[in-house]
């Protein structure tokens, strides 16, 4: 019977995955993702579960094994976090051209240096152009359910790319939330047995994978092989939540919208800290502001089409990043405005905010003080600059602590 | 091992495992080692390579093997295989693969990775007691890239990257005993110009479950710059002066396979080689040659 429990994000990651019959986990051990390895080995330990964990000593490796597991035919779930997800990165743009089916969960961390242990994205974001499905989450619900789903989607015969569903370190990670438990008949029933079509290595039907090939042209022609793949996944995507949602009840769309169709403004984000963006938008409905929010759940494939559809007539849109790409500014913002730009249509003047990097909170009260800026240059019919969340106060702090290292002078 | 099934070297002639019409150089000493290698492993095979010359055995959509194939990185082709091995047990398990499609893991690496990068994967494979094969065709340089020393370039040895002077200045690593360290459930160093001694060590390990390693010298005539046809005669050079000792660890025991009694001095392995040709011209230098004999004299009186 569907039952409902309180679980961390983690717990839910590993419930998706218990769910998903999963046979096979390479597993190796970071903050804040740990507990999704340890959850899932303490279920195998005790019967609870028939998969097998294997500890790899790196990412790296454990991320080859993924690949290499689902090159030899079973179904496979690992995890990994930041600075994790960088060490494997080679075999993360590697294995979507084997065209291999896996779901890997990511949790948010920021990236080194300074080291840190709190969440934002630019772990996530450097995996954008692997070829890997990105899914990102806002609750833990969302968490289980996609795993579910990126099964199905990594799995269909025409994408057979790994999928990575996304949360935020600590904030989702750490975070006991009410949970769905689905049964475990039902979602075998909605991704049925596993099917490794070509992927099996076996004394009668030897195969060669991951070749190398000295000819630009076969070159080109795989790599555009797996961006189309890639692309059709939003349709896959599309017929995978439509079958969940009959299923399971619950409704997960490419692009999550909070109260736009009505809106004049809106805040554009991904993760967590979305949550918050909700309850800012009901304050600010509450003083006569018509504004709601955008939720790009799919990263890649980039729902373009989805996103000018939601935006189209809207005035102002303010895409918060909690990320931040060097030398250029917040990368869903770009990713945003790309869509955007040569459209034909009515599209919003678009701000971008850079915030909540290495954990740091975003407020209410400066999700009030966005809408007001937006607001301004709507006025005056002009894109704002990049500006950081930062208060002076936190200016203050920094400076004290600079004086403590003896790096700056007061 | 005189149980096994190759007796005489006639024996070593009756199965063929991989194709040839390859695109490895001429006289390849790492080729000659992985054909040894597959025709006496037999044909259900999956080999998990690591990036290095071999890896250009197999270019799409063609390959020389009678087995599967699995291309993985420089670093991690160990794990590649652990996650295959994981997988044919998790099928065979549970019923989705019989038994008798089972396949024998094997990773196939140069020295670069052995040596060096793929070091850590592979470790962590043997910690883990994993049941598979390791093949590392040393060719003591990183040959596909043009012959750059690696962690297994010998003292003295000119490379791409040690290109005056005495050579290259560090001591070639001894992976061997890194390896033995670790308590394997085999480990050899073999040399396919001693084909015999080859036949006899894969056919021993082919009957023990566990970690299975393997590192073969392989003659490199591009990277030692000598003429192809010497591969075979540099190779036997290579044992009989002592250069190259061929030996197994079982049961935590270290065996010498074949002890040369009466060992030619190292001159006349190391005077046939290009990247020697310093020691030899435009004089002698006796001193880095001594050197070299004395630290091959000094290891067969250290066993």
């Amino acid at each position: 019977m569907t039952h409902q429990i309180l679980v961390t994000g983690n717990a839910a990651a590993a419930w998706g995955a218990r769910l998903s019959s999963v046979d096979y986990i390479p597993a190796f051990p970071i903050t804040p993702q740990t507990e999704i390895i340890e959850t899932l080995s303490g279920w195998i330990n005790n019967g609870e579960m028939d998969s097998h964990l294997t500890m790899y000593e790196s990412e790296h490796s454990m991320i080859t094994a993924a690949g290499s597991a689902a090159t030899a035919g079973v179904r496979v779930f690992t995890a990994t976090s930041s600075q994790g997800l960088m060490y494997g990165m080679e075999m993360i743009f590697a294995i979507p051209g084997w065209r291999v089916p896996f779901v890997l969960v990511n949790v948010s961390r920021g990236l080194a240096s300074p080291i840190t242990l709190e969440c934002d994205h630019n772990d996530i974001l450097a995996a954008r152009d692997s070829g890997c499905i990105q899914i990102h989450c806002s609750t833990c619900q969302e968490i289980l359910d996609s795993v579910i789903i990126g099964y199905k989607i990594s799995e269909h015969i025409k994408i057979r790319l790994p999928v990575i569903v996304n949360l935020d370190g600590f904030y989702l990670s750490f975070t006991r939330e009410p949970v769905e438990i689905p049964e475990q008949h039902k979602v075998i029933q909605y991704l049925g047995e596993y099917n490794p079509m070509n992927d099996i290595y076996s004394a009668s039907a030897p195969q060669a994978r991951g070749l190398i090939v000295l000819v630009g042209s076969q070159y080109s022609y795989f790599r555009y092989q797996a961006h189309l793949a890639n692309l059709k996944a939003l349709d896959v995507y599309k017929e995978a939540a439509e079958e969940f949602t009959l299923q399971f009840g619950r409704n997960y769309s490419v692009i999550e919208s909070y109260k736009i169709d009505d809106a004049e403004y809106c805040f554009i984000m991904v993760g967590s800290f979305s949550t918050k963006a909700k309850s800012a938008a009901d304050l600010l409905r509450s003083e006569g502001w018509r504004i709601g929010l955008i939720r790009p759940r799919l990263i890649r494939p980039f729902p373009s089409e989805e996103l000018r559809i939601l935006l189209s007539g809207i005035k102002g849109a303010a895409v918060i990043d909690q990320n931040i790409s060097f030398g250029k500014g917040g990368i869903l913002y770009t990713e945003i405005t790309s869509a955007l730009y040569g459209a034909d249509g009515n599209y919003p003047v678009t701000g971008s905010f850079i915030g909540g990097l290495g954990g740091r909170d975003i407020t209410i009260d400066e999700f009030i003080v966005i809408a007001g800026e937006m607001r301004e240059y709507v006025q005056k019919g002009k894109q704002p600059d990049t500006r950081l969340l930062f208060t002076e106060d936190e200016l203050q702090q920094i400076k004290k602590i600079q004086l403590i290292a003896g790096t700056e002078n007061s | 091992m005189s149980e096994g099934l190759i007796k005489n070297i006639k024996d070593l002639a009756g199965e063929h495992n991989l194709a040839s019409g390859t695109s490895i150089c001429a006289g390849c000493g790492a080729l000659e080692t992985v054909k040894l290698f597959c025709d006496i492993l037999g044909k259900n095979t999956v080999f998990v390579n690591a990036a290095g010359c071999m890896t250009l055995l197999a270019i799409y959509p063609f390959t020389p093997f009678s087995g599967s194939w699995l291309y993985t990185a420089m670093a991690s082709a160990s794990a590649g295989a652990q996650g295959i091995r994981d997988a044919l047990d998790i099928l065979i398990k549970k019923g989705r693969l019989s038994a008798a499609e089972d396949l024998k893991v094997i990773v196939l690496t140069g020295d670069g990775s052995a040596y060096g990068m793929g070091l850590s994967a592979t470790s962590a494979a043997i910690d883990r007691c994993l049941d598979f094969y390791y093949l590392c065709y040393n060719n003591e340089g990183y040959g596909n890239t043009g012959h750059q020393d690696s962690a297994a370039t010998p003292y003295g040895a000119r490379t791409a990257t040690s290109s005056s002077g005495a050579g290259f200045i560090g001591r070639k690593k001894d992976l061997f005993s890194i390896w033995a360290a670790h308590k394997p459930a085999y480990l050899a160093t073999v040399i396919a110009a001693e084909p015999m001694d080859f036949a006899r060590k894969v056919e021993t390990a082919m009957k023990i479950k566990g970690p299975k390693m393997f590192i073969s010298l392989a003659p490199c005539p591009t990277g030692w710059h000598y003429e192809p046809h010497q591969t075979v005669s540099i190779g036997k050079l290579a044992v009989q002066t002592g250069i190259w000792p061929l030996k197994e660890y079982k049961d935590g025991k270290v065996t010498h396979t074949k002890v040369i009694k009466e060992k030619l001095p190292v001159e006349e392995y190391l005077k046939l080689q290009g990247r020697f040709e310093h020691l030899f011209t435009p004089e002698k230098n006796l001193v880095l040659i001594n050197e070299i004999q004395s630290s091959v004299d000094q290891y067969w009186i250290d066993i």
